[in-house]
Formats: C-alpha cells, sequence, structure tokens
C-alpha cells in the first residue's frame, strides 16, 4: 500500500527518539520495540547480549535486516564528597560540546554537566568535567545513582515542515523504518529483523547476531552524515534527497553487486536514492560482512545533520524513502 | 609461594611457554584434562561431566617486554617494546636477555644539554648495553627476535604489600590456580591465554573453542591512588580489595551481573570496588563477542605502577579477589543468574 494511503506513525519515532537507551542499556527501547512489532512476526526472541530478533518466516532468502537500538551517552565513575559525579563518554561523544548540556538517567533523574575553571580553552577534556545532580553530599548522590550506572543526552522532539529533530535519531530513526517496513511488508523470504545493542562502542551487538543468523545477505539500516549545511565537510548527501546507499565507511566496503541491486530496486520503484561516500564511522554491516565465511551486506542511510548532538536532524520525505526502498528489496526476489 | 615463582620467570606475548610449563606443573594434580591449543592457550577442565553451565576463568600469561630489533655495529641492542610500555620507565634499568644481564643506556646526565633534560628519551634514543664490543660479539650471545626483561624480584613491602614485575596479569594466573585446587560442583574450565597485551588474541580463540555459558576474566589492573592525581583518576586502590569492571574499551559489563556481584560482597562482606574509568581492556573484549555472545565479567587486583619494572599489590587484595570468585561460583545457580 502506498504511502499516502498508510502514512507513517511518526508519534512512534517520537517515543523511540525519547526513550533511554544508551549503549549497553537497551532494555527500555528493546521493550518499545517489542509491544510495537509483535503482531508482525512469526518469532520474536532476545539474545545473550540483548539483541531483539524478530524473524518472519519464508522460503527465500534469509535476509538479516540490523538497526541499532542503543545511543551515545555517558557513564558514571566517580562520585565526590560534594556530591558532584564524574563519568566517562560512552560511544563518540564530542568532549568540546558538554559544557552544560543536560543528561537524564534511567530513573528520570536530570543532571547538568558543568566545567572546572580553565586556563585556556584547549584545556577542556573529560576530565574536567563534572555532573551536578542538585545533590549536595556523596550519601545523597549514592542514593539517586551509583557508579556503573549511564545516562543520555536531552534533547527533545520537535517537528518542522519536512524536518525532525531530536536527541537519538541516530539510530532510533533506523528502527523506525525498520519497524515500518515490518508492518507492511509480504515477502516469501525468511527475513531476521535485528535490533541490536551496543553498535556505538563497536559494532558489538550486530557481531554475534550475524554470528548465529547465518543469513544469506544482511542490509544495516543506520543514519548517515550530510554535507549540505554551510561549509559543511565535503560530503555528497543532501538532507531530502532520498535513501542514501552506502558506498564505502570505515568499517565497509559495499560488493558491487549489493550496490547496483539496491539502486536498481530504487530506479524501477521511482524512489529517490543518493549514493553515501562516508569518511568517519562505521555501522552494524561492517561486523556482519566479515562474520563467520563472509555475508554479503549494504546498508541504507537515512540522511541526517549534526549526528551526535541532541539535535539530530533528518527529513520525513528521507524516511519514507528508506520505508519503501527497504520494503521493495524485501519483497522481491533476490538474485545476487 | 606461587605467584613469586610466576612473576620471576619470564614470558612475553607468544613466548609464554615457561609461565605455561610452571602452571601446568602446579594445577594438573587438581584438574581432570589439560591441553594446550594451536594458539598457546593451557586449557584445563574440572566435573566435565557436571550438568549445567560451562563456566570458564580466564587470566594470561604473558607480561609487557622488550624485543630485540636490531644489534648496532658497536654492539648495543636496539629494542621495541611487545605491548604497552612508557619509554620514560626505561633508562637505565638492568634488563635480562636470555641469561645474560644487560642494562638500558643512555646519556649520561653531565653530557645532556639543559634542553635534553626537559624531555624524556624515546624508545628509538635507548639502548640494551650487554658489554659486548661490536656487533660480532653481539651476536654470539643474542639474536634478532630475542626478549629482555625486567630484572625485578618479587619481595615483601610495608605491612602486607608485594613488590614484583609482571603482577599483571601473574596474579590472575595465581587466582585461577588457587580457585582450581578447590572443589566445585560445577563444569569449569580454566584458560591461561596467550598474547592478551597485543590485542587479546589467545583469549579470543579460547572462547571459541571453550564455548563456556559464562566466563569471569582475572586480571591485574590499574590502581592510580597517587598524591599527584585527583580522587576521580584513581581508577582503582590499592587495599579496598577487588576490583569490578564496569566497562573499558572493550567491553560495557552487562548491569545485571554488576549488581549480582556487589550483592554478593556486599552480602558476604567482602570489600569491592569498581574499576573506574574507561582507559584499557582486558580478555572480556574478545570472549564476550566470541560466537552468539557469552556473558562476561572481569574481576582484577588493582597494582600500583603497572606496566613497568615493578608494581605493587596488597596481598589482602589478592585474597580477597579468591575468597569473592569462591563466592560467586558457590553461588550458581541459585543466586547468581547470567
Amino acid at each position: 500500500m502506498p504511502l499516502d494511503q498508510n502514512p507513517l506513525d511518526y508519534l512512534l519515532l517520537k517515543r523511540l527518539t525519547q526513550t533511554f537507551g544508551p549503549s549497553g542499556v537497551e532494555d527500555q527501547v528493546s521493550t518499545l520495540i517489542e509491544e510495537q512489532i509483535r503482531p508482525y512476526c512469526d518469532e520474536l526472541y532476545k539474545d545473550k547480549l540483548g539483541n531483539l530478533i524478530a524473524l518472519r518466516r519464508g522460503s527465500g532468502k534469509k535476509i538479516m535486516v540490523a538497526a541499532h537500538m542503543d545511543e551515545i551517552g555517558v557513564m558514571i565513575t566517580h562520585i565526590d564528597e560534594k556530591g558532584f559525579l564524574r563519568f566517562s563518554p560512552i560511544g563518540g561523544v564530542h568532549i568540546q560540546e558538554l559544557p552544560h548540556r543536560r543528561i537524564q538517567f534511567k530513573s528520570g533523574l536530570v543532571g547538568v554537566i558543568g566545567v572546572e575553571k580553565l586556563e585556556k580553552p584547549t584545556d577542556l577534556k573529560g576530565d574536567k568535567l563534572y555532573i551536578d545532580i542538585g545533590t549536595s553530599s556523596r550519601e545523597e548522590s549514592e542514593r539517586l545513582i551509583r557508579i556503573g550506572e549511564s545516562a543520555v543526552f536531552t534533547g527533545s522532539y520537535e517537528e518542522t515542515e519536512h524536518q525532525i529533530l531530536s536527541k537519538a535519531m541516530d539510530d532510533r530513526v533506523g528502527c523506525f523504518v525498520a519497524i515500518e517496513a515490518m508492518k507492511r511488508l509480504q515477502t516469501n523470504h525468511e527475513v531476521s529483523f535485528v535490533f541490536t545493542v551496543q553498535e556505538e562502542v563497536g559494532l558489538r551487538g550486530a557481531q554475534t547476531a550475524a554470528f548465529a543468523l547465518e543469513p544469506d545477505l544482511a542490509i544495516a539500516i543506520d543514519v548517515t552524515m550530510t554535507g549540505d549545511t554551510p561549509k559543511a565537510h565535503t560530503m555528497e548527501v543532501r538532507l531530502g534527497h532520498g535513501a542514501a546507499i552506502k558506498v564505502i565507511d570505515r568499517s565497509m566496503i559495499t560488493p558491487p553487486m549489493i550496490k547496483k541491486w539496491m539502486a536498481q530496486t530504487a530506479e524501477d520503484h521511482k524512489i529517490p536514492y543518493q549514493w553515501e561516500v562516508l569518511e568517519f564511522g562505521g555501522t552494524d554491516s561492517g561486523a556482519i560482512h566479515l562474520t563467520k565465511g563472509g555475508i554479503p551486506a549494504g546498508v541504507l542511510s537515512i540522511p541526517t545533520r549534526y549526528v551526535h548532538s541532541p539535535s539530530e536532524t533528518v527529513d520525513r520525505r528521507d524516511v519514507e524513502a528508506t520505508v519503501r526502498l527497504l520494503v521493495a528489496l524485501l519483497e522481491n526476489p533476490v538474485e545476487l | 609461594m606461587l605467584l613469586r615463582t610466576l612473576t620471576e620467570l619470564n614470558g612475553t606475548s607468544g613466548v609464554e611457554k615457561e609461565i605455561r610449563q610452571a602452571l601446568r606443573q602446579e594445577i594438573e594434580p587438581f584438574v581432570d584434562s589439560i591441553m594446550i591449543d594451536k594458539i598457546g592457550n593451557l586449557i584445563v577442565q574440572k566435573n566435565r561431566s557436571e550438568q549445567g553451565p560451562k563456566i570458564m576463568l580466564a587470566a594470561h600469561m604473558d607480561e609487557v617486554a622488550l624485543m630485540i630489533t636490531d644489534l648496532t655495529a658497536d654492539g648495543l641492542l636496539k629494542f621495541h617494546p611487545v605491548g604497552g610500555i612508557d619509554s620514560r620507565i626505561l633508562v637505565s634499568k638492568p634488563v635480562k636477555i636470555n641469561s645474560l644481564v644487560g642494562v638500558i643506556g643512555a646519556k649520561a646526565i653531565h653530557l645532556q644539554k639543559p634542553q635534553e633534560r626537559q624531555q624524556a628519551l624515546k624508545i628509538d634514543q635507548l639502548y640494551i648495553d650487554i658489554g659486548a664490543k661490536t656487533k660480532e660479539e653481539a651476536e654470539k650471545q643474542v639474536k634478532l627476535g630475542d626478549y629482555a626483561y625486567f630484572l625485578t624480584k618479587t619481595e615483601p613491602l610495608g605491612e602486607g604489600y608485594l613488590k614484583g614485575k609482571a603482577f599483571d596479569d601473574r596474579v590472575g594466573c595465581y587466582v585461577l590456580s588457587e580457585i582450581f585446587k578447590k572443589d566445585y560442583s560445577l563444569n569449569l574450565v580454566g584458560a591461561y591465554t596467550v598474547q592478551e597485551e597485543v590485542g587479546l588474541r589467545g583469549a579470543k580463540v579460547a572462547a571459541y573453542h571453550v564455548q563456556p555459558d559464562f566466563a569471569i576474566v582475572l586480571e591485574g589492573t590499574i590502581a592510580a591512588d597517587m598524591i599527584h592525581l585527583e580522587e576521580h583518576e584513581w581508577v582503582t586502590e590499592l587495599g579496598k580489595g577487588p576490583a569490578l569492571s564496569i566497562m573499558d574499551h572493550t567491553t560495557l559489563y552487562n548491569p545485571k551481573l554488576i549488581e549480582q556481584v556487589a550483592q554478593l560482597a556486599k552480602n558476604n562482606e567482602i570489600p569491592l570496588q569498581f574499576r573506574r574509568g574507561n582507559s584499557g581492556g582486558n580478555d572480556a573484549g574478545k570472549i564476550h563477542l566470541s560466537r552468539e555472545g557469552i556473558p562476561t565479567i572481569a574481576i582484577s587486583v588493582p597494582c600500583r605502577y603497572i606496566h613497568s619494572t615493578a608494581s605493587i599489590i596488597s596481598e589482602d587484595d589478592v585474597k580477597n579477589t579468591i575468597s569473592l570468585i569462591d563466592l560467586i561460583l558457590h553461588s550458581i545457580p541459585e543466586n547468581f543468574t547470567f
């Protein structure tokens, strides 16, 4: 059914982005996704690392679709006698951008990141930063949190005419695309939708899931950066210009047959797409394609401005194009 | 004393033979089977027929050291570190190469210009002097690829402390061995691993073929409770008990497992601290991602001046680490699940 007759449930995207889920503590995201997808799968289970795996049985190709549930954050490493907290970053956190940013714990408790007096701006390092949770003693803080607990950066969900901005768009928008595709999918292929853990710290969940599932091919859904803002790093990906088909990143080079399959399918279905050449980072397919004897894998990316900030920004038209392309890829015969 | 023997033996990554032989001899009477896998891990097993989960304890045998990479025309040895070594600690230290003693040399203070004194010497400015006058003379005693080890005796220090080299991770090997001398009604595998210091290589192989249901990594880790560092930079403190890892560069430890260990320690009055900060990594990094994923925790004995010629540990921390592992194993499966 075309998307104009069956629009995407953006309220779900809002809930997904606002749910707490730093790497290693993805259970709340996992629970929300479980509730949403139960009617659309034949089997639903969690593996030892916490990956949520939804299986759609079929007689065609075994295809793994991966989107990661975790977001970047911080972990508490120390509480001082005045009740202030010290922390370590989880995933690719830009230390320079942290002063006065708000963080939130699983309990809902909010804190603000403060910075010690600096002699010069370049002295800004992680160990100069602390978190203030409004307490005045170690005992008081220990009643609220414990060492080893994680927190995420807050960032509300806001919509403009075409764009949506929020924290954790990376990669809840990928989870959202996978869920919306599941709802629409009619296929003979055997498709495992894997909502992975710990992508931000090194593609860890995807590694164990791919080992267990051993698919014939895999598609990861993740955000990518853009080059369409003033004096941006050169990159030929623009917001609003369609789903991005990955060519390369630091974790993989997409096999030509996968690129061709994805682009041909987009053209056949008149779905806007663009090529993504990403000079930094990697995503789940990087781990998947090196599993066992090697698994052909590609990536569909949602162009996103300000990745790893509280205002990760996507365009609805790109989200919709990505859902349509994923459904088209999964519904048609695959000859690679 | 086993810990002293283990730390005074030499074995860096890839050449753990001496350590492996000593451990094998020590542990043989207490285990049902012993095997050495293809990469060199020593794998021991107890109660293979026991129903229930297979538990793997892992500790690495290798230590950091120096590899000889060149012999100069005047008989001096150039070297490269194996594993992470701070070049600033090397100058003037005696080292052992095969059965030979050498000294890591550098220009004496008298000859240094004021500017030179401001800067630490880099590895390529250092060399080992074995008293040979020519390349030919040096070649008779040393060949390329030989290793140089710190010459440090293990001995008591102050009240209840030990000084020595290679506590990282011979103290883990020691704890593992002491645990395997006890009896548990569990299917237990001990993996003394190789090549941890160069990238967790032995553990990757061991986890793949052992296929445990749960793994405990035993380590020696950073203690930085020193006067010039602020409290939040300490990572762990000497004498405050075993350190339970919460995160490092290779692993985010499962909060449910952390909670259970903390609760067990609290209920049984075993001192426990968290290993704070995210620096470093250990065998858990490869083990927890092996195959479909293996629930893994890491428990370490804090060591001051780790990866250097001499580090210091607390004997109480070692005892309490053994007690904590013992307690966890006795709590499986009723009071500890994974």
